[in-house]
Parts: C-alpha cells; structure tokens; sequence
C-alpha cells in the first residue's frame, strides 16, 4: 500500500499480475518440462519405426505404428481387460465407499478409531498390499486359497485372477472413495432431511431423494477420479500376474513393451492412444455428466 | 436422541466389519512377515512359529537398505521441492488476481489425471540421452511433477480458508506486510503446508512404475520396485517371508503418519476435491 | 485524537466503476461519524481508504493537517474493528490485545498493564487465557474492541462491528460503543447499513448512495430535514409513507384527501417553478387515531386532515401500535429513488398502502375501517424527476 500513489491502481494491479506469473512460473516449467515436452516427443516416436534392438531401421513411417497396434489382439484383449477392471472396481468401490462413508459419518462411538483405521489401506504402499493380495491367494501359503478346494490356483486362471486384480484394487482405493464421499455428506443440511421425515420419508426414501440428489456433485467428481486412476492401473497386475492369463491392462502392455521389447516407436504409439483414451473418459464426465471439476467453478 | 442398548450393538457389529476390512489383509501380511521358512507354506492366518529372521535378512540386505535409502532421499527432496514451488503457486491462485490463474489450475488438474505410463516411454529416451537415466534426479523431476497438483490444490484451498481480514487486520494494528506474513499468515498456513506436505511425500513413497521404468540398478531405484527384485538369499528359498518383512517395513512409515495426523489427511485429501 | 479530513477523495476501479466519488468531509477531534448506506453505496470503500487498505485515485486525505494517502496503514495510527472482528485464531486474547504492542515494541511490563486496564473496561479478564474459538460472539466483538483501543490510537475505524451479533446483543453492544466513545473522546468512523444503528450513535451521520454523499448532518437534521427522497426513505423506522399529489390552486389533491398547502410550503414551490405533480411524504408517527384525538380534546384539532381507511393488519409492540392500512383508488409511486431507500422492499401493488403509527391506547382493531388525523404542517413535498426534498428548509422542527 505504500507504493500508492495518485494513479498507482492499475500500477498496483499489473504488480499484482506480475507477482502471479512470477510466483506461479517454477511450478509451470517444471509441469511443462517433465510433462509437456514428453507428450510432444512421445507423438514424434509414434510416427516412427525405433526399436533400440535395430537402431538402424529407425525411420519415419507415418501413422504405421497406430495401425499395428489398433489391429493387434493383444491390444484390444487389454484394452478390453483394463475397461472391465476399471468399470467393476469403481461400481464396487463407490457401493462400498457409500456404506463406509455413512458409517463414518453416523456412527455413534468410535468415530475417530474408524477413520483413521479405513485411512490404512490407502497410506499402504500399493505394491506391498498386492504381496499380501498374492500371498493370500497362492495355494500352500494363503488363508484365502486355503479355504478354496484343494489344486485350485486362482491366480493362473484368467477370471479368478481379473476377480483379485479387481479386489485389491477396490480394497486398497475404497477409502479415498469414502473419504470423498464423507465430504458429500457433510454437505448435506441435517435440516433438509429432517423437514423430509417430518413430510413423511422413510429412510432409504431420505437417502435416495434427498441425501444422493445434493451428493451427486461429489459422486460425479469422486467417480471421475477413480475412473481415470482405475484406468491406469499398473501396480496391482504387476505383482499379482503380470500380465499372465491375458490379465494386462494398456499400462502393462506398454511397459513390457518398452521394457522387455525396447521398442520405442509401438511403446510411444500405446502411451499416445492410453492419453487419448483418458482425456475421452474425463471428456464423457465433465461435458456428458456435467461433472464439476474442482477449481472451475466460480470460487475466487 | 437416547442411545439404545440395541443400536449399540448394532452399531458396534457394523464397526466392527469396516476395521476388519481395514485391517485384515494388513495383519495378514504382517503374520506372514514373522513366519519361519518352514511353516511358512503352512496356509496359517496366524505364525506358529514366531521369528524376526526375516526382518534381520532384509535389513542384511545391501539393495533393499540401498532402495530405503533411495526412497527416503528422493520422497523427502522430491516432497521439499514440490512444497516450496507449490505453495507459491497456491498462494498466488488463492490471494491473486491475474490471468492465466484458471489455466494453471486446469493443467494441474490435467497432470493429476495424465496416466504416468503415457510418460513412461518418452521419459526413458530422454533420461537415457542426458544423462538421468538411474539416477536420483531422474526420479525426483516427475514425482514433483506428479506431487505439484495435489500440492496446488490442496493448498489453494487452505490458503482460501485463511480469513483475508486477518492480514488486513494486522496492518491496521501496526505489522509491516511482512510481519503480517510472518505473524499471521505462516502460523495459519502451516498446518495446511504440514497435511499437504505428507500427502505429497505418500505420492512419491507409493510410485513403482517409475522407479522401475527409470532405473536399472540399485543406484536410484526406490524400496518399491527393489522388493519386485527379491530372489531370497539363495535360488532354493522362496522369498516370501523376505517380501513380506520388506512390504511391512516401507508400510510403517505411512501408517505412523496416518495415526498422527488422521485428522488432517483426511481434509486434505477432500479438500480440493469436493468443494469445486 | 485527530482531525480527519477527506478532499475530494474518491475511489476509481480500473475497469471503470466509480465506487466513491470525490468525497469532502471534515471529521472533527473526537467525533463519532457514521457512514451509513445500502449495500454498494461505497461506505466500506471510504472507511478503507482512511484506514490505507484501499488506495485512494484521486483527492487528498489529511489526518491532522497532514497527507496521508501515501502512507501504509501501520504510519497512520489508526485502529480499526473488523466486521468478522479478525481475531488471530492461533492467539489467546490476551496475545490478541497485546498483539498491536508487540508490534510497536512497547515495553513488557507496561504492555501487561494496557492489555490488564483494557481486559477490566470491557469485562474480559475472566477470558484473557482463551482463545478466540472458545469465545461467544459478544466476547469476541470485545476482544476486537480491547485490541482495537490497546494503543490509544488517533481514530477508530470500526465495519459493521455489530452486524455478526444478535438483535439483543447488538442493543447492548450499542450502548457500550457509545459509553465508550464518550469516555475515550476518540475520533470515530462507523460504518453500518442500519439506519437504526446509525440514529442511535453517531453525533453525524453521512449518508451515502451509490458512492455520491446524499447528506451529511446530525441524526436529528437527517430525519427532520432530509435532502431528498432517498434520504428521506432511508432515515426513520418504519419508513416514510409516500403518495402522488397534484398541485391545486387550494393546496394538494391526493388520495387521502385535500390537504391545504401552509404559506411556507406555497413559496418553497414558487421557489421550485411550481410543479404541478409533486410527491408527499409524511412519517408514520404523524399519523394519529382520530377517536383519540377527538376523546382527548387536542388543541388545534380543527386544523388537522382527516381521511379513512381500511386497518389490514394491526402490530401491537406494547407501547404502541403500527397499524397498515390500505387506500382503495390508487396510483402507486415509481421512483428509483425510493426503490433504492426500501432495497427492494418496496410494495409492487397498485394500491397505495400506508403505515401509521399510533399510541398504544388506540382501541383500533385489525380489519375494520377507522379515521387517521395529521397535521398539514408535518408533510415533506418531493420534486418526482430528481427526488430533491422541496420542502428541506421549511419542514417544522418540533
């Protein structure tokens, strides 16, 4: 305010603009640097032929490589794979989530002891709760594959091992899902649904016409969330099966490509189609659903 | 409302099956982790033997000490980096008025959505031609890159939640801008940066797909991935017990900062999520 | 103490819109002023740039004979009380009072001793080791106030102080703000949106509309002389009743009847190039129950106006009655002046309906007719198109 003088309003607001850029510029380079000139490169590589085991035949060969990888079977069968696994884990998670938010949120003692608890699962590290996930599956050594008939492998089978894929996923994510969830809740005017029992609604009527109407705002932004992690998932296939039985989701296939293959040009080529597959998914929730993400309403 | 013995025991029953769906497969693990090699095949919930040798053998173990080592350095640098740059940016967008500001939340937003394999590839090639390939910055550049919106946003929102008269208020009674800042603002904010800080370190403490994408020896790769690389001490044992000390060491940690701050967390992660 | 002097001080956004235009006011040494307005009016504007939060575009403000626009607010030893009191919630209120000498580095002990001195004045020592979550909104509104005066400022500025308060609080806090003021003698800048808060306290009022000054002046000139219509329908609880009338060669014709015109009121039209369609005000409390007045034998009874109307509804508050009542044939008032007085609250029906207020003897009843007396002499005339009070300079004063 000391700088003020006569005319040093728009003086004061270009300062205040450039204070923004300024304060804003390390944060922007850097998501510019690691993300941005990656996406461009990685459109480059999948217009090329470049597999690091022939360097030689490396060359520009158009739009070859979407067409490879759009006609192969194996791309579809995970694609497919990873579609499932993402619309099954974020039913269930959301069901699940909903019942331990309104735990959470009504239950008359214990509150603080069971929201930390359910944090647990979230704070684990994602690879050691697949080891746990496996171990309890694998036949000989697990408490779950003890109680399945003898000889059963369930994790060699291609469903049986979708169903644990889908099951450590949901049991380690459900908690954020709650967490959302419980926030939405909160929302909820106590008032509102106490005029609703007082106009006769039962409880479930109260839940279904007046808590979930004024929660769809944090159901769409949590499901939109979870879809776009779900669609990623890596880490659970890759300790549970890596990608046995046709368990592999995009990520897998295009890590194994890249890792085990060293084949840049198809490996980019996946890492494009996976990104627009994304931005799809989050197009579907924000212009079909009218989801709201955060930060683009109208708050400041 | 007068609480009934029967909603008691209701409510009790229902607790009682969300902590055993926390809890389980944790203690699971866990169990596992103490048993010998030779009952460990023996399909127990609990150990019948109880043993640490699984613990000394991973703690014996140079690559998975070395892989500690890694993930505490590069999370902690990663994390300090994150903070520093994205509370600027958080401040900016919460107590500033400029254009470009909705542009900066929208990338944000979009990196924090952006599938980390679609980086994977491209990232591999251009750390192997300068030179970060295996190494600790290697790891750090995309853990801020990735830990930088969640620190925006979580922290924009508590920046908004700081009530604006404050500042103003000590103005008025005498601070200097920065007094102000100093007595007023940092006390407020740092809870907010503190929640927001342990969020971000989670993200960078849990990555595996970059760790094992970017690194090729025990130089850089971080305790997740090393673990992914257990053998057992020799061809013939199995690693189970080994994996499983391991998976409960690098667990610790993060629940140890789940029970201390379960509070904040909690509206940390919710806050930018649900308040759009 | 000081003397504050605002100009020509005006407040202009970048994007155009003038929220204060060039503003003269000469705030005397301890002087209690209110700047009172509708929301939007530019009263919390004006009070920032005293304060220094806001930059002043244009005129000069002086505290004491000397400029201080360039100053940061912390080099104008000026106290201000926020609206949402803007406690420091990591603060004890004790470190909340004190906090102002803290920052001017005043010594321990003599600081213990001003934060004590003012903890007894406004009846917070039982709470001085509190924070400010653990207060009651009348505790925190004194905290506030015991930081605000910690450090014998020159002025206090103070923004809605009260408006976070309940009805009976707020009474209460009224009463204390204006003992308070008295005992301190320190120049005071209030800002409220309530007409009510502004009567009771202030020694001036500054009435304000959309960032021009409407009048300045003591509660009493504002309510008796007031300038034009929006001030007129903005002082005064309920507010003044307004109808059209005609100029006749006999006086007024209105829907109430024929109200002859006093000589004073005739020159003040000449003076105005004698409209013919002019708007009556007249207050509640000019209005008296007929049967009464008649029962009690009132002097001078005989130069009264009588009309009749229908009693809608009847407010009995006890000590008196504030009775609605309705005219039949009508012709309702379109003026944005008053639109903006009443913010929206203006009745949008065609039938003119008036507000009385009567003693608490009237034996009037709701739903029935009955018969209201006034005195010619206590009706205000407006010029329709501007809405200047014609009748500023000869309205009676009591």
């Amino acid at each position: 305010m000391s700088k003020a003088k006569a005319a040093a309003v728009s003086e004061g607001r270009r300062a205040e603009r450039r204070l923004g850029w300024w304060l804003c510029a390390p944060a922007a380079l850097v998501m510019l640097l690691v993300t941005g000139w990656p996406i461009v490169y990685s459109v480059l590589l999948s217009l090329q032929r470049y597999d690091l085991r022939f360097p030689a035949d490396k060359a520009w060969i158009g739009l070859t490589n979407y067409g490879t990888v759009l006609t192969s079977g194996f791309w579809w069968q995970a694609f497919g794979v990873t579609l499932l696994i993402t619309v099954a884990s974020v039913l269930l998670e959301l069901v699940l989530g909903m019942a331990i938010a309104v735990v959470m949120y009504r239950t008359i003692m214990g509150r603080g002891l069971i929201r930390t608890v359910v944090l647990i699962p979230y704070g684990i590290v994602t690879v050691a709760a697949a080891y746990g996930w496996k171990y309890a599956w694998t036949p000989g050594t697990g408490w779950l594959a003890g109680m399945l008939p003898d000889g059963t492998a369930p994790l060699t089978q291609h469903w049986p091992a979708i169903g644990i894929i889908i099951l450590a996923e949901v049991w380690k994510t459900t908690p954020f899902m709650a967490l959302l969830l419980m926030a939405g809740l909160a929302l909820v005017p106590e008032d509102a649904l106490k005029a609703a029992s007082m106009d006769g609604a039962s409880a479930w009527q109260r839940f279904r016409m007046i808590t979930l109407p004024l929660m769809k705002p944090a159901i769409l932004a949590a499901l939109l969330f979870r879809s776009l992690d779900a669609f990623r998932i890596f880490d659970n296939i890759y300790v549970l099966t890596n990608g046995a039985q046709n368990t592999s989701s995009v990520s897998v296939i295009a890590y194994h490509n890249l890792i085990g293959g060293l084949n840049l040009g198809i490996g980019s080529t996946m890492s494009v189609l996976i990104f627009i597959a994304v931005a799809i998914i989050a197009f579907v929730f924000v212009k079909v659903l009218g989801t709201s993400t955060p930060g683009s309403g109208g708050r400041r | 409302m007068a609480v009934t013995g029967a909603q008691k025991g209701r409510w009790g029953l229902i607790n009682l099956l969300v902590l055993l769906y926390a809890l389980v497969p944790v203690v699971w693990i866990a169990s596992l982790s103490f048993k010998t090699p030779a009952s460990i095949t023996d399909g127990s919930f609990v150990p019948h033997q109880w043993t640490l040798d699984n613990y000394k053998g991973i703690f014996r173990n140079d690559d998975f000490t070395r892989g500690l080592v890694n993930s505490i350095g590069i999370g902690l640098i990663s994390t300090l980096i994150a903070i520093v740059i994205g509370t600027m940016a958080a401040y900016a967008i919460a107590r500033l008025d400029f254009p470009g500001k909705s542009l900066m939340l929208g990338v944000s937003l979009l990196i924090a959505m952006f599938p980390q394999i679609s980086l994977v590839t491209p990232l591999f090639q251009i750390e192997r031609s300068i030179g970060l390939f295996n190494t600790w910055p290697g790891l750090i550049l995309p853990y801020i890159t990735f830990a930088l919106p969640l620190t925006i946003y979580t922290l924009s929102t508590f920046f908004k939640e700081i009530p604006w008269d404050l500042e103003k208020a000590a103005k008025m009674d005498g601070a200097t801008a920065f007094q102000a800042f100093r007595m007023v603002i940092v006390p407020l904010a740092t809870p907010g940066v503190v929640t927001t800080a342990i969020l971000a370190f989670i993200v960078c403490w849990n990555d595996f797909l970059f760790s094992i994408s970017l690194t090729s020896s025990s130089a850089a790769r971080t305790a997740p991935a090393t673990i992914s690389f257990f053998t057992g001490s020799s061809q013939f044992e199995d690693p189970t017990g080994s994996i499983a000390a391991a998976a409960v060491v690098i667990t610790i940690p993060i629940v140890i900062f789940v029970l201390l701050f379960q509070r904040r967390i909690v509206s940390g992660l919710t806050s930018g999520a649900v308040k759009g | 103490m000081a003397e504050i002097v605002l100009d020509g001080v005006g407040k202009r956004f970048p994007d155009g819109t003038v929220a204060v235009h060039d503003m003269d006011l000469t705030i005397a040494d301890g002087e209690f002023i209110i700047l009172v307005g509708p929301s939007g009016c530019g009263k919390s504007t004006t009070l920032n740039m005293i304060a220094g939060l806001e930059d002043i575009t244009t005129g000069e403000l002086r505290i004491d004979g000397e400029r201080v626009n360039e100053r940061a607010p912390r080099d104008r030893d000026i106290a201000m009380v926020f609206q949402s009191y803007a406690l420091y919630p990591h603060m004890t209120v004790r470190e909340n009072i004190g906090f102002p000498l803290r920052l001017a580095k005043v010594d321990k002990a003599e600081a213990d001793k001003k934060v004590a001195e003012v903890s007894q004045l406004l009846d917070l020592d039982e709470l001085l080791d509190r924070r400010p979550a653990n207060l009651s909104g009348g505790q925190r509104q004194r905290v506030a106030m015991g930081r605000a005066i910690v450090r014998d400022p020159k002025a206090f500025l103070m923004d809605e102080p009260l408006s976070n308060l309940d009805a009976k609080l707020r009474v209460q806090m009224r009463t204390m703000i204006s003992r308070l003021q008295n005992r301190l003698g320190t120049t005071t800048v209030y800002v409220t949106h309530d007409q009510t808060e502004a009567m009771t306290l202030g020694d001036r009022i500054v009435l304000m509309r959309k960032g021009v000054v409407q009048q300045v002046g003591s509660p009493e000139d504002l309510y008796e002389h007031p300038h034009n219509l929006f001030v007129a329908g903005f002082i005064g609880s309920p507010s003044m009743n307004f109808l059209p009338a005609r100029v006749t060669g006999d006086g007024l014709d209105t829907v109430i009847g024929a109200i002859p015109l006093l000589d004073r009121m005739r020159v003040a039209l000449s003076e105005h190039g004698d409209p013919t369609e002019v708007i009556l005000g007249i207050r509640p409390e000019a209005f008296a129950d007929a049967q009464l007045v008649r029962d009690r034998g009132v002097q001078d009874q005989d130069r009264y106006c009588t009309f009749g109307g229908h009693v809608d509804v009847l407010e009995s508050l006890g000590a008196e009655k504030f009775a609605y009542i309705s005219l039949d044939e009508a012709g309702a008032i379109q003026s944005e002046h008053l639109a903006e007085a009443f913010q929206g609250n203006l009745a949008s029906s065609k039938e003119v309906q008036l507000v009385a207020r009567l003693d608490a003897q009237s034996r009037v009843r709701e739903g029935e007719d009955m018969d209201l007396d006034f005195d010619p002499a206590d009706i205000h005339l407006f010029e329709p198109d501007s809405g200047l009070n014609i009748t500023e300079n000869v309205a009676r004063t009591p």
